[in-house]
């Protein structure tokens, strides 16, 4: 079906006119995400072994919209239990991830809502909790906040409510396309994981690529009974491509990854800004010959893989942590503080954190809000000189 | 001092003293029942006669709510025995402008779009007429609050090309700042508050101003009084955020029109799979508003609906209004979207052959001899070039300053705010390279 034209594809790709301004002719680092030669992306299918994906099997280059549709397709063929909803889903959703999903399995499965996201979301905890696996999905993250009710009182708390019951609301998981890309402005970029990682009892997950967002989502809906936030990096879904695993596969929850060792120095993100990070680091190594950076991946944000991370600082020394979303009250926050109860006396440097700063996505100025790899760069050598 | 020893009291005692504080009130339940009643005043529900016949109500089986026209699709009035619609041919031609003008823009920026001069651009193709009809009806002071699919409104409560432009290309002249996407257009007087882009947040708000517009226009007797216009669509009505809205607006008898533009589309998804039951029009009567269905290609049904609807509004101390305006989404809900993976291409061109606003307004026009084909060429060719002019100008003005960023999300830029605009402005100086700064109002200086 090649005939159909991309939904939402300028929220995926960018325009030609840059609102937050046209990237520098001259820029060394703040050079747009080369996805094809990334190393952050499995290239080939070969390097897909040595990893958590399975031994041995066969895979397709896909993206990060055709990831999921994957990992839905493989959920609802496994599973009777799994249903798919949410607006606009039945004809493949604005982003194309429940793409021919409805024409496969019916619409008693994969099915439209009404435009309602506190509905979405109690409809989803009413059939999970009666022995169904909703795969909910909210539009943009932007647009979750009418059913934050519904998530951090009812979803969260289900299990701990009812106690000996037993009853709660694992096999749930609310998807929705997360960041910013570029245009999006105040209501299309927002990135609320720290709203969410302030709740106990929700599992707040974050892919960096089309090959973990596959095994985490059937992570979350198959190996957890607890309900999950699984956010999308939205400016992912048509740039980063890579082999992925065509069967069942999953990537264990709250357990972290260092995606590139090093001794030097250890950055702490999730998501699209690994990217940059993975930039910066190059651009740093290149200037310091003998430097040696290491990178993790957080992937779930809470509850969150604290000894990995302590681990890798103390044996760095140094770290600095970078995510989009605002830096005040941020994961950036928790994550530098249980680093310095944890590993104080291995500290060389105090833990810094890039992120977004503290104000909205103005349209114009997105470039000059959110971390980029010159001021990645920046921390790791002020961090490194300090 | 005393009035704290009270509260202090009312906190430590049984609940019964706080009668003291908040008066007592006779509630309805108290109200005896009549021996030999055929009905009981339950404190719920008061009419409600008593039956002995078991009878669901079946929403099939209640008649659809009739659609209000004044004129036909031919441009004639269809009810010869009324009076003609009670505007002036001077006024007419106006709303036939605006009209076209909002049209006319559409297809230059939708194309603009395509080219990649803007990033985002929505239409309201077969829509004019809701928005221009209403927005006629209203008075400067009365306040706006809109979805995003409201051009008219804003061209025909003074909005200038110059301020479509501004906004479209988020420039210095932009009263948004250059924050938010295209078409999210606001403006101060007559108060038409900036769009916001998540659905439904502002219909109670829209109640709640209507509110206050109530109890400063009781407070102060000289001046006439106000309401507030609310647009959204059918779509939007799904959201808990519509519900609350007429509730309370209900409850608190607020002067305000809900107007709610049903287009049969929110994005993919048909009012079928949205909702059931006699559309939007039919919420109105079960929270027990005044309520009308329109004909939207109809401008003239529209504006008089709108016109009794205000008068409503502002009667018996105030209430709120429901107009459903029916129309078709002739266009894709946006530049991001492809309408034809959701509907056949033909449905979409019977509609545009059948009926649409702009149409049905110009045969009216020609049939009262005041309006001609060549008119039409004269001031569509003028409209362009104005439109393409205004386009020019906004795509070379500068964008705001960086200052803006952050500026407004408080009222003073706060400590921490002036310390990451330092933080910022150090690294645009060690990395000058790296940055264009020249689309910038007052450059790296914004930053001071
Ligand atoms: C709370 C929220 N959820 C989802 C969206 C995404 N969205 C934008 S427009 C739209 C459809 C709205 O349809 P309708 O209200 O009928 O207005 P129309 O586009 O037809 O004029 C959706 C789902 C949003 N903006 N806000
Ligand atoms: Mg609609």
């Amino acid at each position: 079906m090649t005939s159909l034209r991309t939904h939402f594809r300028s929220f995926a790709q960018a325009p030609r006119r840059f609102y937050s301004g046209a990237p520098s002719t001259a820029a060394k680092l703040n050079l747009p995400v080369d996805y094809k030669t990334t190393p952050i992306l499995h290239h080939t299918s070969s390097s897909l072994s040595n990893t958590e994906y399975p031994a041995g099997a066969t895979s397709k280059r896909l993206n990060l919209y055709q990831a999921i549709n994957s990992a839905l397709r493989t959920a609802l063929s496994k599973s009777d239990r799994t249903i798919v909803f949410g607006e606009d889903v039945g004809f493949g959703g604005v982003f194309r991830c429940t793409m021919d999903l409805q024409t496969e399995f019916g619409s008693d499965r994969v099915f439209n809502t009404p435009l309602t996201e506190q509905g979405i979301a109690g409809f989803a905890i009413g059939a999970a909790v009666e022995g169904m696996k909703p795969i909910a999905e909210i539009q943009f993250a932007d647009y979750v906040f009418p059913a934050f009710d519904q998530i951090v009182n009812e979803a969260a708390k289900f299990r701990y409510r009812e106690g000996g019951t037993g009853i709660n609301a694992g096999g749930l998981v609310i998807r929705m396309p997360c960041g910013a890309v570029g245009h999006g402005a105040l209501y299309h970029s927002q990135s609320p994981e720290s709203l969410f990682a302030h709740i106990p009892g929700l599992r707040v997950v974050m892919p960096r690529s089309p090959a973990q967002a596959k095994g985490l989502l059937l992570s979350s809906i198959f190996e957890h009974n607890d309900p999950v936030v699984f956010m999308e990096p939205k400016i992912l879904y048509r740039a980063a491509v890579e082999y992925v695993p065509n069967e069942y596969y999953t990537i264990p929850l709250s357990k972290a990854e260092v995606i590139k060792p090093g001794n030097d120095l250890t950055i702490i993100s999730y998501g699209q800004p690994l990217y940059l990070c993975s930039s910066a680091i190059s651009a740093v190594e290149k200037a310091m010959p003998g430097v040696n950076v290491e990178l993790i991946d957080l992937r779930t944000i809470y509850p969150w893989d604290r000894q990995t991370v302590i681990d890798s600082v103390k044996k760095t020394g140094r770290a600095i942590v970078v995510h989009e979303s605002m830096v005040n009250y941020g994961v950036g926050a928790e994550v530098a503080s249980t680093i310095q109860e944890s590993a104080f006396l291995r500290l060389e440097a105090p833990v810094k954190r890039v992120a977004g700063w503290s104000t909205h996505t103005g349209l114009s100025y997105e470039q000059f809000i959110l971390p980029d790899v010159a001021r990645i760069y920046d921390a790791i050598k002020q961090t490194l000189e300090y | 001092m005393s009035l704290k020893l009270l509260s202090r009291n009312g906190l430590r005692s049984q609940p019964v003293t706080t009668a003291r504080i908040v008066p007592a009130r006779r509630w309805s339940s108290s109200i005896s029942q009549r021996p030999g009643s055929d009905s009981v005043r339950f404190p719920g529900a008061v009419n409600s006669k008593f039956t002995s016949e078991m009878a669901f109500l079946k929403a099939s089986d209640l008649p659809a709510i009739p659609t209000y026209r004044v004129m036909d699709s031919d441009g004639y009035q269809i009810d010869k025995t009324r009076p003609a619609p009670n505007v002036t041919n001077e006024e007419v031609l106006t709303w036939y402008k605006n009209m076209l003008s909002v049209s006319v823009m559409d297809v230059v920026m939708f194309e603009a779009q395509r080219q990649g001069r803007l990033s985002f651009y929505m239409v309201s193709a077969g829509e004019e007429g809701i928005t221009v009809g209403s927005a006629a009806a209203l008075t400067p002071d009365d306040v706006v609050f809109a979805q995003y699919r409201e051009a008219g409104v804003f061209q025909q409560r003074g909005f200038t090309l110059k301020n479509f432009m501004s906004q479209l290309f988020a420039n210095a002249n932009d009263t948004g700042r250059g924050r938010n996407m295209p078409v999210h257009y606001g403006q101060n007087y007559p108060r038409t508050h900036t769009i916001s882009s998540p659905l439904a947040t502002q219909i109670p708000q829209a109640a709640g101003a209507a509110y206050a517009l109530k109890l400063q226009d009781l407070q102060n007797p000289n001046r006439d009084p106000r309401i507030v216009a609310c647009y959204f669509g059918e779509g939007a009505a799904s959201e808990g955020d519509f519900h609350a809205a007429l509730n309370i607006a209900a409850t608190r008898s607020c002067p305000v029109v809900f107007i709610c533009r049903n287009n049969g589309y929110a994005i993919s998804t048909p009012t079928l799979e949205q909702y059931r039951g006699d559309g939007i029009a039919s919420r109105g009567v079960g929270y027990g508003i005044d309520t009308i269905r329109v004909d939207g290609n109809d401008v003239f049904a529209v504006n008089e609906a709108m016109k009794e609807a205000r008068r409503l509004a502002l009667s018996d101390g105030g209430r709120p209004v429901l107009i459903e305006a029916m129309s078709y989404r002739v266009s894709h809900h946006s530049t991001s979207d492809d309408s034809f993976a959701y509907r056949a291409r033909v449905e979409v061109e019977d509609w545009k052959r059948r009926d649409n606003p702009i149409i049905r307004l110009r045969k009216w026009l020609e049939n009262q001899g005041i309006w001609s084909e060549e008119q039409e060429k004269e001031t569509r060719d003028e409209m362009r070039k104005a439109v393409l002019k205004e386009f020019g100008e906004a795509e070379q003005e500068k964008k705001p300053s960086l200052r803006d960023a952050f500026t407004d999300v408080y009222e003073e830029v706060t400590e921490e705010q002036r310390e990451q605009m330092a933080e910022l402005k150090r690294i645009l100086e060690t990395y000058p390279d790296e940055y264009d700064l020249r689309p910038y109002k007052d450059g790296i200086n914004g930053l001071d």
